[in-house]
């Protein structure tokens, strides 16, 4: 009997199976162990959370091997790690650790201002941020097999990831509208088979899995992004920069879960203390959602 | 017919798919109340250590139990399978203690040891091969009940009475035939 490892349905069934959960960053082993005891689904293992990467400036690129090993050890739920756009050596050395999801990622400096990782090359599935249809379908061509939404990270401002899941929204909805000749004109405004166009007319959403990610902060911030159609949540900073990270992580899970069951979200909203900080987007430097196209 | 999917976090969509193709009503399980109007229940694949914590922080447990017990079929597909296991490995997790299986978690390995297969399974289920989608997906190392179907010597589909337990994900194969046997449990 034949065995297929590394199919593109072996890839993206990872992040079906992730759906409804939540994906916590972690920069230790002792908050990959908090995060998965308050029921995180996985963890992204990471040297610093987006907003100390924002604060301390520099090159941002991959964590160290060792770290990410030692989280991986501390865990049984998957463990995902950060690649440079475009840094396909970052990615093979990812890969040789036996990370289960690979984030090409605009939170790290990119390293190719024309290429983004080629991911169909990979054993390993890849996860892409995007801000809008163009940019999902065009990584989904590449190989990646979940999508994120860009939102602005490490600011605690939910603003643009709820920008970016209404605009992927409404350009799929609006896929309804063309004629095949209009689809075709529509596929090379994209940079993508008129093919992959199709799909998503038919099935008026992603070929597949599509979380919220960036300023993701509160049980409400999750619910919010759920009930805007994302498949589940990243949470980055929110969690290990808030006053109590234990209760709010396990509340955002809760809050993910009963998403649509606003008598809950009050229950689990209450008493969580001080959540991060936060940033005004206007405020920003560096937007880096501009990052990757 | 009204059949429930656990939906506390996981492959529910698929599960839902599968059923539409076969006449069923599914019905997103994530209170009690919604455990009222159901005539079977399927537990999806997800993170098992997510959907536990969750089913027993919600006390969602002892329902399941008290309907299983007045003869609701249940099927586990992957985590489902090890919530439904009496013995899981490591142990640290609990479970519904229902089926006579050991089952060991992740035991391929990681993400990059997960795979597809063409498997074939007993008469009951059809003929023709399945396309069992194997995702860090756990193993059956002893089943004292019925095995449907093996890969490697390891039972992947077995039953016991009305309870049913893959450790691939029959909801992502295009291919109803689990299902349709599971409905013809009630």
């Amino acid at each position: 009997m034949e065995e297929k490892k590394s199919s593109f349905t072996v890839k993206a069934g990872l992040a079906e199976m992730l759906k409804g959960g939540v994906i916590m960053d972690v920069v230790t082993p002792a908050q990959a162990k908090l995060a998965e005891q308050a029921g995180a689904v996985a963890v992204m293992a990471l040297e610093r959370v987006p907003s100390d990467i924002r604060k301390d400036g520099g090159v941002a690129r991959m964590s160290d091997p060792r770290m990410i090993k030692d989280i991986q050890k501390s865990v049984s739920i998957p463990v995902m790690a950060k690649c440079r756009i475009g840094h396909f050596a970052e990615a093979q050395i990812l890969e040789a650790l036996e990370i289960d999801y690979i984030d090409e990622s605009e939170v790290l400096t990119p390293a190719d201002n024309k290429f983004h990782v080629k991911k169909s090359n990979f054993k390993v599935p890849f996860v892409c941020g995007a801000t809008g249809l163009g940019e999902a379908l065009r990584r989904i061509h590449e190989g990646a097999a979940m999508i994120r939404t860009k939102g602005e990270a490490g600011t605690g401002n939910v603003v643009e990831a709820v920008k970016h899941i209404r605009k992927i929204t409404a350009e799929i909805h609006h896929l309804k509208k063309l004629n095949s000749e209009q689809l075709e004109i529509k596929a090379k405004h994209y940079h993508v088979p008129a093919k992959l166009l199709y799909v998503v007319k038919k099935i008026q959403r992603l070929p597949v899995v599509n979380f919220a990610a960036g300023g993701i902060a509160t049980p409400a911030d999750a619910s919010l992004m759920m009930q805007l159609g994302c498949d589940g949540v990243f949470v980055g900073s929110g969690i290990f920069k808030a006053k109590n990270p234990k209760q709010v992580a396990e509340a955002i899970v809760l809050a993910t879960t009963h998403y649509d069951n606003p008598k809950k979200l009050a229950q689990y909203s209450e008493n969580l203390g001080a959540p991060m900080k936060g940033i005004e987007i206007s405020k920003l430097d560096t937007k880096l959602q501009d990052r990757g196209w | 017919m009204r059949v429930g999917i656990l939906a506390l976090q996981g492959n529910v969509r698929e599960h839902a798919t599968m059923l539409r193709q076969l006449k069923a009503t599914p019905v997103e399980v994530k209170t009690e109340e919604d455990l009222d109007s159901i005539e079977s229940l399927i537990i999806p694949g997800g993170e098992s250590t997510t959907i536990t914590k969750l089913l027993f922080e919600q006390n969602l447990d002892k329902k399941i139990l008290a309907l299983h017990h007045d003869g609701m079929p249940i099927l586990g597909t992957c985590a489902g399978a090890i919530i439904l296991a009496k013995s899981v490995q490591p142990n640290t997790l609990k479970t519904l203690n229902l089926m006579d299986i050991h089952i060991t978690r992740n035991d391929y390995g990681r993400q990059i040891q997960s795979f597809e297969a063409s498997i074939q399974a007993e008469n009951t289920i059809g003929k023709k091969p399945l396309n069992a989608i194997f995702i860090r997906a756990p193993v059956i190392k002893k089943a004292n009940c019925t095995i449907l179907a093996q890969y490697n010597n390891n039972p992947v589909l077995v039953q016991e009475g009305n309870l049913l337990a893959t450790t691939f994900h029959p909801e992502l194969a295009n291919d109803n035939r689990i299902h349709k046997y599971f409905l013809s449990l009630i």
